[in-house]
């Protein structure tokens, strides 16, 4: 009988594939279901960012933000206006930075909401995804009420915040918050994340030791999956989130080892109840006023000079790098957006030979990526 | 075949049924005996030969059960979206007729309408029979399949092993389907496909011979009518270890229609659509027939096996119709309890599939295989020792056999 022989085969995995999250390409090496080697292919989406920010106004960047993780515009608005906001050592009212909190933390929630959703859907849940999106709907009825936009609110804008908040949508945020937690959360929690097959799915897998994270650079819930307890909320409070009360989550190896995909899912699944405290605080304690510097609005001319300031997003450090050259056009942006500094870690998790492809599915949805965002 | 046509005298029709039907029933209102007989009495006015009116027969037969899979799929992908639907906070189908009740039809127009494509670097043989073999191997297990009292086919004394053998055809036709579509995704889900349908019939089989075990038949009308009675005499209430084996067999089934937990061949997240994915138009639509018709199917055997056929589990309604001596209205009333009684349970046991799939996430492979070989055969095999001794023990008598046991019962 002659020796059987077999052969390793090469997939290609995207750009078009529903488990990429977006136009994500991975060329992986297999030896049956076994992933030997995987190489990430990026760049389908890049639409030139930075070059486009160098020949629009400071005020004119804004819409050009929103594109980039387009499941959490509200932290890159805040990032780049409070990075042009720094280099002008510009103070905006005390209102505005109320708001500004609210409206992010409302995104994150909906950012989570939406890396719970998918990431059942990775594994065969189809469910959880709609009872998700159930719930981030609610959230984008909010923020459009506020600002007429669901997605790309350019709400936050270079010295404030672009209209104010109605006592109205105060009151549907709140309504939001005593709905959401604890009562939808523990719902989530029994159908999805305490689930016999999904924990024996997403524990033990694609686990990211806390040294590797860092030499890649792994920032927000991924890194804290990895139990290390960076938030930029916390240890480099921007703006006025010193004043709130709230935990870092950090992964435990809860039901398998720290650093696993369960682990970095639980996180968020736990972030959004933190979330929830803060909006709670920023709601009891918002002051009246005025919510934006009409000047600023009408136009900026920061000084020359360079900055760079970083905000803690729904997946991760969001930065902004900006050189002013004196004009009404920044010289040069540069953006960090974690999800490019997180997928890159992808890689090195799939390629020690005891993943599965099922397992790259899991993986890359624990990394929560957006590829708008990985791109730009 | 052609040995029958070289007799020296054509044989009758009855005679022939005879030789392709070793229990022909001539009695009963099996489907295959009753047109024999409806022949037969036409008898001298037909100028016909024989094997043309048997083969004709059968012909009818088999699109009575084609029929009934196509009303059935169409019902049920209306059911699995509704339901589906509303587990999810949603609507489903509102559009085409009352609560979409017409969408599936409307999909099916689309379907057929649609383009037929074959990939040009496809086999295109194996790729266009490949539909066929799957359909073929599901329908063919209808054969043995009743769908109420003397409502079957053509009911076989081997019934149970025909349905555990043919079962494996559409193993084949998932293979070819994967392998000649020429797509690296496609020929993953076949391997997937082929792993968990071998490895998931071992289960399924031994909950078949713990059954037969007890029942002493392979007859699928003959473990029915064993379980006749209140409903402690059901094969699940008769013995403790076939209580067991009734979930093992659901989940085995689960696994063997490709549904979830077990859809790793389908995987839409990881395989795109799996072994179908090339498929367009018509070809998909039979895919997609074959699997609501294998859903119904293992459903189906589940009751025959476990739940007690068309009974209902009250003498008082079984014995409708029942007598010698009873009225033909009453007849035709209990002739129509009991298929209205086969089916709901069946299509009970559907829903039941399509609440577990839209409740729970996919498991991996190397998981799947072990909840199949390190968990399901095991105790499987353990139960099918335990059903046998019990048997041997107890006599085969309802409510486990205790009361058979304690002399309760008289």
């Amino acid at each position: 009988m002659p020796e059987v022989k077999t052969e390793e085969m090469l997939l290609n995995m995207g750009p078009q594939h529903p488990s990429t999250h977006g136009v994500f390409r991975v060329v992986i090496r297999t030896d049956g279901e076994m992933v030997l080697e995987s190489e990430s292919h990026i760049g389908y989406l890049h639409r030139c960012f930075e070059k486009v920010a160098e020949n629009n106004n400071y005020l004119q960047v804004v819409p050009y933000t929103d594109r980039m993780d387009y499941l959490c515009a509200m932290a890159n608005n805040l990032g780049y206006a409070q990075t042009v906001e720094k280099l002008m050592k510009l103070q905006v009212p005390e209102r505005a930075e109320y708001i500004r909190v609210i409206v992010t933390e409302l995104n994150r929630i909906a950012s989570h909401l939406m890396a719970f959703g998918t990431y059942g859907m990775d594994l065969g849940a189809m469910t959880p995804f709609l009872y998700a999106f159930r719930d981030r709907e609610m959230l984008l009825k909010i923020f459009e009420k506020l600002c007429g936009q669901r997605l790309n609110y350019s709400y936050i804008r270079v010295g404030g915040v672009t209209f104010d908040m109605t006592d109205e949508i105060l009151a549907d945020i709140e309504r939001f918050c005593e709905y959401f937690e604890p009562d939808i959360l523990k719902e989530y929690n029994d159908l999805l994340s305490y689930n016999g097959i999904f924990i024996s799915r997403a524990a033990n897998v694609g686990v990211l030791p806390v040294d590797l994270a860092i030499s890649y650079g792994v920032t927000g819930p991924s890194l804290r999956g990895s139990g290390v307890a960076r938030d930029l909320r916390k240890d480099e409070p921007s703006s006025i989130y010193d004043r709130f009360d709230f935990d870092v989550m950090v992964g435990s190896g809860e039901m398998g080892t720290v650093g696993d995909c369960w682990d970095r899912y639980m996180v968020r699944v736990r972030e959004m109840t933190e979330s929830v405290k803060i909006v709670r605080q920023a709601i009891r304690d918002i002051p009246s006023g005025p919510f934006c510097d009409k000047k600023a609005f009408r136009g900026v001319k920061p000084p020359k000079g360079e900055v760079y300031h970083k905000i803690e997003g729904a997946r991760g450090e969001v930065g902004f790098y900006l050189v002013s050259d004196g004009t009404v056009k920044p010289y040069r942006v540069k953006a960090r957006g974690p999800s490019f500094c997180n997928i890159s870690v992808l890689d090195a998790l799939t390629s020690k030979g005891d993943c599965m492809v099922a397992d790259m599915v899991a993986i890359i949805g624990s990394l929560d990526i957006v590829m708008g965002e990985v791109d730009r | 075949m052609s040995g029958l046509l070289l007799a020296q005298t054509p044989p009758t029709v009855g005679e022939l049924a005879n030789q392709w039907n070793t229990n022909p029933h001539q009695g009963g209102l099996y489907l295959e005996s009753a047109l024999y007989q409806l022949v037969d009495a036409m008898g001298s006015s037909l100028t016909l030969p024989p094997w043309l009116v048997v083969a004709a027969t059968l012909l009818v037969v088999c699109l009575l059960v084609f029929g009934f899979i196509n009303v059935f799929g169409l019902f049920v992908v209306w059911l699995e979206r509704k339901a589906s639907a509303h587990i999810q906070c949603r609507y489903g189908p509102m559009e085409v007729g009352p609560h979409g009740v017409l969408q599936t039809i409307a999909d099916g127009i689309k379907l057929t309408s649609k383009e037929d494509i074959v990939p040009r670097l496809a086999d295109r043989p194996l790729f266009v029979l490949a539909p066929i073999i799957v359909f073929a191997g599901v329908l063919v297990r209808f054969v043995p399949l009743p769908f109420g009292q003397e409502l079957v086919a053509s009911d076989m004394d081997l019934g149970l092993f025909f349905v555990a053998a043919v079962g494996s055809v559409e193993v084949i036709g998932v293979i070819l389907a994967g392998w000649s579509s020429n797509n690296k995704w496609s020929l993953f889900a076949t391997m997937r496909t082929a792993t968990q349908m071998v490895s998931y019939e071992i289960p399924l089989g031994l909950a078949f011979v713990s059954v037969i075990v007890c029942a002493g038949t392979f007859s699928l009308q003959e473990i029915i009518a064993q379980q006749e009675g209140w409903f402690w005499n059901w094969f699940i209430l008769k013995n403790p270890f076939l209580l067991l084996m009734a979930p093992i067999y659901l989940v085995a089934s689960l696994a063997e229609c490709k549904r979830a937990p077990f859809d790793l061949p389908e995987a839409e997240s990881e395989l795109v659509s799996g072994f179908h994915t090339e498929y367009s138009g018509m070809r998909f639509a039979i895919f997609f027939l074959a699997e609501y018709a294998a859903m119904y199917l293992v459903s189906a055997i589940a009751v025959v096996l476990f739940f007690g056929g068309w009974w209902t589990g009250i003498p008082l309604i079984d014995g409708i119709g029942m007598g010698a001596d009873a009225s033909a209205g009453a007849a035709v009333t209990g002739f129509v309890i009991k298929a209205a009684v086969m089916v709901s349970k069946a299509v009970f046991l559907v829903f039941v599939q399509i609440w577990v799939r839209w409740t729970l996430p996919r498991v991996r492979l190397d998981q799947m295989m072990f909840i199949c070989w390190k968990v399901l055969t095991p105790i499987a095999l353990v139960c099918l020792v335990g059903a046998t001794l019990w048997h041997l023990a107890s006599g085969g008598g309802g409510l486990f056999g205790i009361p058979a046991l304690l002399g309760l019962d008289g």
